[in-house]
Parts: structure tokens; C-alpha cells; sequence
């Protein structure tokens, strides 16, 4: 099998109960980036990208560009489909337009996920900010 | 506390007989007085219109329904000015569902300081609160909804009085409720399932009692309870052509009951928006009024009172606890509907809709309310409203007082219509003279308002002991003869004065008042019964716990007065 | 002795759960047990305990640290950064009550400030279509008493909404109901086989960000229209079943989510699916009810409503009120560089705003109301921890479906601290002080 060095997967976001408990533990805590600092893939498309399930990853898309742990789905099968849980990873790359509505398109941006094992997922706290600047 | 003696005004009002005569009002620690002192600050009413402060007895300003209302329809926001703060007064705005600050300031301005919220669902009671309390100026009290009320149907189908006034008891102390209203009784239940109750006669699926019973019922509770206010109903059938029968049929359940209260209340049964409720015909096709047919039955059964609903010919958002006829009525404009309902008690529907004088429907509905007012013959017994906003908004009450005033203003009316023909060909208005006085639109008001909801010895006069409500007109009734102007200076007090503090002077408001709200507590024996179905009923079909239900006076009430009634003696 | 201190309100999500119990201990100081709530519920009571609870205001300094300040300080602070903004943003409001939103608008009036709230990430396009079509609905105690069928739109309850399920939308025993998820058929349409669709009679794996066709569909099936062999992944045989099932029932309840408000055509996905609402009253009846999110954004929408007759992104710095979603917005202003100070409360938009807008408070003299470390604290020059509200102060609270429901003070919040409620108070005195306004 010929392992691709990047795919490229349709991007959501949203709650998970991990996400729900951790959040409310403190975002500040270990437990809120590894609730949310994850993206969850189906198995076809982990097999496609040749990487260790729990191996790290970086997501990139027109918008920003984030590390985080790939996971197998835990709410699948959906092929071609990945799932950041909502949080300050899954922002760094979302689609920020609104269309006018008020509300970026935090559903449906393509992303791409590349291996990144040797780079580190950030805290909450630490992401936005590195990101910012305040922080190297 | 500052005393206000107002001078030389032509005062009217009804409850002393005082009609248009040249008297000065005294005001003293919040209520009229027979005379003050030297000291008392001086406001000059000469040439000017003097009566107490008008009290409406039906309008829908605060809680679930309206705030939809606002909410779902940003573009009322641009039928008014949006006016920005200055002095004591918020940003005001909103047209046919204002904001809270912009419901007082209209009210004030029209010269009113007591409003009756028309409709509260129990269970959104906490919601009306707020806005109530959040509401300055006016003086409130809200109808909690009883005839689509589980409770109430499974009591009345038993014939369980003592329970249902149990509970009717528990349910105005649980909501901070002022008496028993009571919307398409039956009908809401049904259309829980998508269906209605069109006649009094149609059982309500499931619990098998009928609109008559309900209504009987819940005029045998009212009067059980020594209520201040009767039984306060939208009957069946609303809005159709030839439902004027089902309204007679509903008029005459109450023949035969007494008043039972010692608040100088005397009718039983008090009819709201009546001319909603008085269409001929049998489509919309030949509709026509039957406003004459009802007035006429009205006129002859003392222990009725109705108000108008008049049409005012506006753009405006409809919003009523029936929620069947919101469903109709956006099949019929095909405008944006919102429904809501509510577990276990009522529902309600929300479209917005605009009364076009280029529609004869439209104009006939218009007719019927005038034509109905000009044909009563007790203005004690028959009141101004626009059951705000369904017919048109409150704003437009002094309008209504032009059109009732001046069969030249009226004539204007029918001659801008599309359909003037058609229109005149419907109703009697046309042939109708009668222009009415200020001292019967004093009566229907204030004076007759106040009475009807048991405000009788507090509100709606000017006797020395009577709450110091005073409104000043800049109208002056012996020279005025422009029908244009009585809309001006009914939209434009000069003074305003709640519980004796000025909150118009000059023109501008000063202050945001006072304001108190009004509740009903009343003590019954106790049912073991209720509290054994109210606990059952929390714990299996509601979706809040009992305890959580109550709505807390210190939270959620500004002033709260309560008005205390043992109906155990 | 413990305490049990029962019919406490959970202040997390919009299901407002008000059943739940709390031992507390004699001193009435410490939560010991939280029994009833769900996993997330739970742990927000347990976190108010927490020993490294943030109990002061603090400032960030120029290397980065924070400095300890008093309350009055950090409202002098955040008065001040108001007053002398042009156009100030104050965001968030859907974690706290009805009263301290109350408060903080009477700010906003006196600054001019743009008052929005979350539902701007969340359900800002339901309330648009809601502008455009209306909305049939019921309190979810209808649902509970007689809903036959009941369908999840793009939301996962499961996850987002632990107890709906059981305590109105699936399990619930009610009136008509009795036999609880016998009583009912459950569809679940989502792109992803989610939990919530585990426990559902069937599960339609719609394509993402094709909700409107399949809603446009369902319509057409209603009226046993001409459809294509497959709409947005699903063959046209099951759209007809589906409608047939629908139409087959008593009582149709539609709750949608984010799955449909995030997705392209945003509020049109919901005017569609409101549309499908009205069309299946010919039918039946069906109400439609939005998954709000947190426990109060629904409560913010109506206060707002009330005093200035918007639900949000309400814009007072011309004097007046305007709503404009897409302009007045929190996100399309923030990513314009539109505003120029930013007051956070009751909210995260650090965590839950697209970076950009995250890098833009960063940017802005700013300050963020919340009782615990976030990202937003982070980026923001003044934190003002306050007590929690539900927990350690009541106030009114509105839930999914509108209804009103008091929460309850269940502890003392840290020795010290101020509610909310009380911080706005001071920078109302201080605004009105600045302004020169009458207090």
C-alpha cells in the first residue's frame, strides 16, 4: 500500500461530552487538550495516511493551521469526514467567513492532515497565546 | 410628601357625575384630597381637559408572546422613529410590539397609568413578571390562562367546584395572577392535536367537557372567589364570518349569575375584543357585521361588559392564547406564524398581519367596532380597546377617540376606502350619528374600566381618597372643533400624575414613576385533592419541579400590591 | 450533618434541569455530592469548589503577569476602556442571569456599546430564519406528554444535551406517552452515526452541508412529489418513508442543532426546516425547537428583546438601537477591526470564536468576567473572577424552549468575591460617574 504524505478530509466541529466535562474541570487543565486537542478521523482515512492511531498531526487549512492528536472516530463510520471537538484547536482552522449572518462556517472547511509526530499539541492556554505572540 | 393642586381645568369624570365642569383637583400624599395647602405646587389646567388616569382593561404588552412578537419582526422596528435616550427616558422603539420602555412612555403620553396584561400563560409567568417589572411608569397586573388548564377541565367535567377554586387559588398565589382569564376554552387543548373547539357545544378531545361547561364553570369559580375582576373571556370561533352566533350562544351562559364581590364589580362575565366576535355571513365573501345584533343583546343583560378590539387600520403583529385561529390566520395571509404550547395549561400564536383600508374585509372589521361602540347605551359597561396589537396598537386609542367623536372624521375614513360601498353596505356605521362626548369616553376609558376590574374605589375617578392618577389634555372642549385635534391632545398630555408624583410635565416625562403591580391572593379551603394532583402532575407531566414554579415576589415584582380576599367566609 | 439541597438548577446547558440535588456541608460551605446532573453538570458544580479558584481581579502587566487589583479598581478599568471606546463590544451574557444582563445593558446604553451574545455562534441563524418564517413550537413538556415522533436535526443530545433524552425527548414518559421510547419513532439526521443516532429507530447519514436539499425533499415527499433517485446521500425511498412516517403521527417534534446553523445556507437550512414545520401542521402537528446551548443565551435573546426589541448583535453606539447581523455581529466586527475595547462576560470567545477574532481582543484594551482560567482570560488585560451563578447566586434563567426558571444559590461564593450582578453595578455607578449622569 502507497501511504499518502497529506489528505485532504472535510472538516466539522462540535460538542462531546469530553469536551462538556473538561471544559467545565477548567480549560486550563491537561484534560481540556486532550479532550479537545484531538481530531478525530475514520479508519479508512487513517489507514490512507500511513499514521499511528494517537500519533500527533497537524491540520491545515485557507484559514490557520493547528497540532493536534489523530484519533480513530469514536461516532463513525464516516469516510472523508473529520471531527475536531469545538474548542481553540478546531478554531485555529476553521472557515472564518459568515456570509453576513453572524456566523463563520464552523462546519464543512477542507483541511488538510499531515504526520507531525515530532511537534506538540499546545494547551488551550498556550495555543492562542503562542498565536498571539505573547508567548514563543 | 409634596402636595399638587390643579386649577381651572374642565374635569370629567363619570364616577361623580362631573361632566366638563371647571373645578380644581387636590392631590396629597399620593391620592386625591379635598383641598391642600398654600404650598402646593400649582399646575395650571386652564382650557384644558382634566380626568384621571386612564386604565386599560385589555392589552397584551408584557411576557412570552410579545417578546416573540419583538423578537421575529425587526421590521416593526421601522414602522416608528427609533427614539434615542434623553433625560429619565431609555431608547425607546418599536411600533406594534414596542419595547417596555417604549409601552410606558406611550401610555403615559396617551394619559394612561394602569394597564392590564391580557394574557399570561402560568407556566411564562415568571416572564410577563420581568417584563412588568422591568416596564416603568404604568401600574400592572396580569390574567393568568384558565380554560385549556388540565386541572380546570378534569374539576369542571367532575363538577368538582370547591376543587377547581382550589386551585384557582393556588395558581393566581403560584403565577402573582389578578383574576381568570380564559381564551378559546377548550379550543387550545385541541389544537395541541391540530384541531378546535368551534361552537360552545364541541367536546375538547380526551377530557370531554364542552366551551359551555368551561365557561359556566369558571363563572361559578370566579364568583366562589369574590374575584375583583369576573371572568375575563375570548370566546370560540373568533374572527370568522357568522360566528356571532357562537357569541350569543357564549353571551347567554352567564344569564342567571350574580356578582359576588366587594370591589363594586357588577357584571359576571366580561367579553373582551367583542367585535372580533360579531361577524355575519358565511364566508368572507358575504361577510357583514352583526356588531348591532350582539350590542343590542349586551345593552339589555347588565351582568355583561365588553370591550371593543376596534380595528385601527394599521400594519401590526397579531398575538392571542388562540392558537388555532393564529394557524388560520396565517393560512389566510400567508405571513410568518409562531405558536407556542404550553404543557399541561394553554398555547398561543403570533403572525403579523396588516389591516388595509383597500380591503373591504378589512374595512368592515373597522366599522363593526365604531358602529358597536355608537349603538351602547352604558359606556360604564362597554370599553376602548384595540385588544393591542391584534387589532392595532395601543398607540392608535386616541384615534379611536376621534373616530367615535366626529361622524366627519368617520366619513373621511369610508371615503378613502376602495370599497366605500361595500364597506358602508355591511354595517349600520354609515347611518349611524351619534358623535360621543369625553364624559363617555372618560366612562369608557377609566371609570368603567376601574370598575369592571374591582379598581372601582381606587382608580378610574377623582374622588378625594382615590389614587392621584391625573391626566391633563392640552384639549380644550368648549372651543374645539377639529376632530384632528382630540387625537393630537389625547396622544399628548400635558401632565401626567401617578400616585401623586409628576411623571409629565409640560409635555416631557420626568420621572419613571412608582409603578406598583397588582396580584390577587386569595384563600380558599384546602384540597387535599389539589395537592395530591398537583404533586402528581408536577412529577409526571410537567418539565419543571414544583417547588420552581412559584414566581417570587421579591424577584421579580416592583411594588407588588396584593390584594388580599378570604373566600372561606 | 450533610444538607441536601434539592430542585437546584443546572447552569450548564439549555435543558435547564431543575431537579438537581446537592449535599452540601453544615456549614453550608462545601459541595460534597452532586446526584441527578449529568457528567458536564456535575462537574461545574464540583469546580466552583476547586482550591486553585481565581478569587480576585488581577490586571496583566507589560512582561505578561498578572497583578492582584481590587473590584473597584478593575471597574474604574472597565469603565474606563468603555466610556472612551467609540464602539465597544460587550460579548457574551449566556452564562449568567437575566438580572446582570439587565445591568450590563443599561451600560451599554450609557457607552454605546454593541451588546451581543453567544447565540451568534450558535443559534444567530435560527433566530434570523425565525425573522423570515416564524416558528411553530411547544415547551418541551409538550413533547414529553405527546410527541410520536421526534426528529434530531444536525444536534447530538447525547453529547451536547446529556438528559434531554430522558427527561423530554426519547425515554420521557408523559400524559399521551406512557410507554416512554415505545411511544415513539426517533430519527436522527446527521453526517455521522452519533450516539444519539445509536439509540434511534433510524438514522439518515445525510451528506454535510446538504441539509437544505434533504429538508427541500422531505417537503416535496410530503406532498408524494417527483424526487431524484438520491438527495444529499440519501435514496429517494427512504425520504418517502420518512415523510409517511411523519405524516402517520400525532405529534411531530423537530429539534435541530449546530449541525445545520454551522453549515453552509445557515439560516436557510432553518427556514427550510421551519418551512417542513408549518407544511406538516397540514397533516399533523409538528412544532420545531432549537437546541440553545447555554443555560441562559436563550434568557439574553429575551432581555434584549424587551428592552430593545432584538435578540442580539444589537447595536447602540448611534444612539439608538440597530440590528444588523453580519455587521452588528461579534465575529464580523471583531474581523474588521470595527470595534475598538472588548467586555467579555458569561462567555468564552477565546475558545469559541475562529482565531482571528481571538487575536483582535488580544489586540484591544479589554476584560473578561469569568469565574474561571479561559482562554480569553488569557488574552484579555483584566480578568474579574465573580461567583458562579446558579451555584453560589441565583437569578432568572430561560430555557430552550423560553420557559423562565429561577436558579438557585446552593453555596457562599469565596470569602470576598462579588456576583456578577454586583461588579456591574459598581462600573454602572462609575460610567454614570464619568458621563456625569444622575445615579
Amino acid at each position: 500500500m502507497i501511504y499518502l504524505t497529506k489528505i485532504t478530509v472535510n472538516l466539522i466541529t462540535g460538542r462531546t461530552i469530553q469536551q462538556g466535562v473538561s471544559m467545565e474541570a477548567g480549560k486550563e487543565k491537561e484534560d481540556y487538550m486532550k479532550s479537545c486537542g484531538i481530531i478525530e478521523l475514520d479508519a479508512a482515512d487513517i489507514a490512507q495516511l500511513g499514521i499511528w492511531k494517537n500519533s500527533n498531526v497537524r491540520v491545515s487549512s485557507d484559514f490557520g493551521t493547528v497540532v493536534v492528536k489523530a484519533i480513530p472516530t469514536t461516532q463513525g463510520p464516516h469516510p472523508g469526514l473529520a471531527w475536531i471537538p469545538m474548542g481553540p484547536w478546531a478554531n485555529m482552522v476553521v472557515d472564518t467567513n459568515t456570509y453576513s449572518t453572524g456566523m463563520p462556517t464552523f462546519k464543512g472547511t477542507r483541511v488538510t492532515v499531515e504526520p507531525a509526530e515530532n511537534e506538540k499539541v499546545l494547551s488551550s492556554i498556550d495555543l492562542v497565546l503562542v498565536a498571539c505572540g505573547d508567548k514563543e | 410628601m409634596t402636595e399638587i393642586l390643579i386649577k381651572n381645568g374642565f374635569v370629567f369624570d363619570p364616577v361623580q357625575g362631573i361632566n366638563g365642569d371647571k373645578k380644581d383637583i387636590a392631590i396629597k400624599d399620593g391620592v386625591i384630597v379635598e383641598s391642600v395647602s398654600s404650598a402646593a405646587k400649582v399646575i395650571d389646567a386652564s382650557g384644558m381637559t382634566v380626568m384621571a388616569g386612564g386604565v386599560d382593561i385589555h392589552s397584551h404588552v408584557a411576557g412570552a408572546k410579545v417578546n416573540v412578537g419583538r423578537n421575529f419582526r425587526p421590521e416593526d422596528k421601522l414602522q416608528a422613529v427609533y427614539e434615542p435616550a434623553r433625560g429619565v427616558r431609555h431608547m425607546a422603539g418599536g411600533n406594534s410590539v414596542p419595547t417596555v420602555f417604549k409601552t410606558a412612555y406611550k401610555y403615559a403620553d396617551m394619559g394612561y397609568t394602569t394597564v392590564m396584561e391580557a394574557a399570561m400563560p402560568p407556566l411564562y409567568a415568571r416572564h410577563t413578571h420581568e417584563e412588568m417589572r422591568d416596564t416603568p411608569i404604568i401600574d400592572q397586573a396580569a390574567l393568568p390562562l384558565f380554560g385549556n388548564n388540565w386541572f380546570i377541565l378534569e374539576y369542571l367535567k367532575n363538577g368538582e367546584m370547591d376543587n377547581a377554586t382550589a386551585y384557582i387559588s393556588w395558581l393566581l398565589r403560584s403565577t402573582k395572577g389578578y383574576g381568570i382569564k380564559c381564551v378559546n376554552p377548550g379550543g387550545t387543548e385541541a389544537w395541541a392535536w391540530g384541531l378546535n373547539c368551534m361552537t360552545i357545544n364541541d367536546p375538547v378531545p380526551y377530557f370531554e367537557i364542552t366551551p359551555k361547561e368551561i365557561v359556566a364553570g369558571l363563572i361559578a369559580a370566579n364568583e366562589a372567589l369574590h374575584l375583583p375582576h369576573s371572568l375575563h373571556l375570548h370566546g370560540n370561533n373568533l374572527g370568522n364570518p357568522g360566528n356571532y352566533q357562537t357569541t350569543l350562544d357564549t353571551l347567554k351562559i352567564a344569564e342567571g349569575f350574580k356578582p359576588n364581590n366587594t370591589f363594586g364589580r357588577d357584571q359576571v362575565l366580561h367579553h373582551t375584543h367583542i367585535q372580533f366576535h360579531s361577524y355575519g355571513g358565511t364566508t368572507w365573501a358575504d361577510f357583514e357585521s352583526k356588531g348591532a345584533e350582539v350590542m343590542d343583546y349586551i345593552n339589555k343583560n347588565p351582568q355583561l361588559t365588553c370591550d371593543i378590539g376596534f380595528v385601527t387600520l394599521d400594519e401590526t403583529t397579531t398575538m392571542t392564547g388562540d392558537g388555532p385561529f393564529e394557524y388560520h390566520l396565517t393560512a389566510l395571509n400567508h405571513l410568518k406564524w409562531a405558536n407556542t404550547d404550553v404543557e399541561v395549561e394553554c398555547g398561543s400564536g403570533i403572525v403579523p398581519y396588516v389591516y388595509s383600508k383597500d380591503i373591504y374585509v378589512c374595512g368592515v372589521q373597522w366599522s363593526i367596532g365604531l358602529e358597536m361602540a355608537l349603538l351602547a347605551k352604558d359606556h360604564m359597561r362597554c370599553y376602548l380597546t384595540t385588544d393591542h396589537p391584534n387589532a392595532g396598537p395601543f398607540t392608535r386609542y386616541p384615534r379611536v377617540m376621534k373616530w367615535l367623536m366626529s361622524e366627519k372624521a368617520r366619513d373621511e375614513v369610508f371615503a378613502s376606502m376602495k370599497s366605500e360601498d361595500k364597506v358602508r353596505d355591511r354595517s349600520t356605521l354609515g347611518g349611524i350619528d351619534r358623535e360621543l362626548t369625553l364624559y363617555e369616553i372618560a366612562m369608557m376609558t377609566r371609570a368603567g374600566t376601574a370598575k369592571a376590574l374591582g379598581f372601582g374605589g381606587k382608580l378610574g375617578g377623582l374622588v378625594p381618597g382615590m389614587q392621584a392618577d391625573v391626566a391633563v389634555y392640552p384639549y380644550n372642549p368648549e372651543t374645539e372643533s377639529d376632530p384632528e385635534q382630540i387625537e393630537w391632545a389625547f396622544s399628548n398630555a400635558k401632565y401626567l400624575i401617578k400616585s401623586g408624583e409628576v411623571i409629565i410635565n409640560d409635555s416631557e416625562i420626568v420621572s419613571n414613576g412608582n409603578k406598583q403591580t397588582y396580584w390577587v391572593d386569595v384563600k380558599t379551603k384546602a384540597s387535599t385533592q389539589v395537592e395530591h394532583d398537583l404533586s402528581e402532575m408536577f412529577r409526571k407531566y410537567y418539565t419543571v419541579s414544583e417547588r420552581n414554579y412559584e414566581v417570587e415576589e421579591k424577584s421579580f415584582m416592583k411594588n407588588p400590591n396584593v390584594i388580599a380576599i378570604d373566600a372561606t367566609l | 450533618m450533610t444538607k441536601l439541597v434539592t430542585d437546584i438548577i443546572c447552569p450548564f446547558c439549555g435543558t435547564l434541569c431543575d431537579d438537581i440535588e446537592v449535599e452540601v456541608s453544615d456549614d453550608g460551605k462545601q459541595i460534597l455530592k452532586v446526584m441527578n446532573a449529568c457528567a458536564i453538570g456535575a462537574e461545574k458544580f464540583l469546580h466552583a469548589q476547586s482550591p486553585d479558584r481565581i478569587v480576585r481581579p488581577r490586571m496583566k502587566q507589560e512582561d505578561g503577569s498578572w497583578k492582584e487589583v481590587t473590584y473597584d479598581e478593575a471597574a474604574q478599568y472597565t469603565a474606563k476602556i468603555l466610556c472612551d471606546a467609540k464602539k465597544p463590544l460587550m460579548y457574551g451574557w449566556s452564562s449568567t442571569s437575566c438580572e446582570a444582563q439587565a445591568t450590563g445593558h443599561m451600560i451599554a446604553e450609557l457607552v454605546g456599546g454593541i451588546v451581543d451574545n453567544t447565540a451568534t455562534v450558535c443559534h444567530g441563524p435560527s433566530l434570523i430564519a425565525v425573522h423570515d418564517v416564524g416558528i411553530p413550537s411547544c415547551t418541551l413538556g409538550e413533547v414529553k406528554n405527546r410527541a410520536d415522533r421526534v426528529i434530531f436535526w444536525g444536534c447530538n443530545p447525547a453529547h451536547a444535551h446529556p438528559r434531554h433524552m430522558s427527561r423530554y425527548s426519547i425515554f420521557s414518559r408523559g400524559f399521551f406517552t406512557t410507554k416512554g421510547s415505545k411511544s415513539r419513532k426517533v430519527i436522527v439526521v446527521d453526517p455521522r452515526p452519533t450516539d444519539t443516532a445509536s439509540v434511534a429507530d433510524y438514522h439518515v447519514q445525510v451528506e454535510q452541508g446538504r441539509d437544505y436539499e434533504l429538508l427541500d425533499a422531505m417537503r416535496v415527499a410530503l406532498q408524494e412529489g417527483p424526487l431524484p433517485e438520491t438527495v444529499a446521500g440519501v435514496p429517494k425511498e427512504k425520504i418517502y418513508e420518512l415523510a409517511r412516517l411523519l405524516k402517520s403521527g400525532r405529534f411531530v417534534t423537530i429539534f435541530f442543532g449546530m449541525g445545520v446553523t454551522h453549515s453552509l445556507g445557515k439560516n436557510h437550512n432553518i427556514d427550510i426546516a421551519i418551512a417542513l414545520t408549518s407544511d406538516l401542521n397540514k397533516y399533523t402537528k409538528a412544532a420545531i425547537i432549537p437546541m440553545r446551548g447555554h443555560y441562559n443565551v436563550t434568557g439574553s435573546g429575551q432581555v434584549l428583546g424587551w428592552q430593545f426589541g432584538f435578540p442580539f448583535c444589537v447595536d447602540l453606539s448611534r444612539g439608538f438601537a440597530r440590528y444588523n447581523p453580519g455587521e452588528s455581529s461579534a465575529n464580523d466586527l471583531l474581523m474588521r477591526g470595527e470595534v475598538d475595547a472588548s467586555f467579555v462576560i458569561g462567555s468564552d470567545p477565546g475558545s469559541h470564536f475562529p482565531f482571528k477574532s481571538v487575536k483582535k481582543i488580544h489586540d484591544l484594551p479589554s476584560v473578561c468576567i469569568d469565574p474561571h482560567m479561559t482562554p480569553t482570560v488569557a488574552v484579555s488585560k483584566c480578568h474579574v473572577p465573580v461567583a458562579l451563578v446558579g451555584i453560589e447566586i441565583g437569578g432568572s434563567c430561560y430555557r430552550m424552549d423560553n420557559v423562565p426558571i429561577e436558579s438557585r444559590k446552593v453555596v457562599d461564593p469565596p470569602a470576598g468575591m462579588l456576583t456578577d450582578g454586583e461588579f456591574l453595578e459598581l462600573v454602572l455607578a462609575e460610567v454614570k460617574r464619568i458621563k456625569g449622569v444622575a445615579a
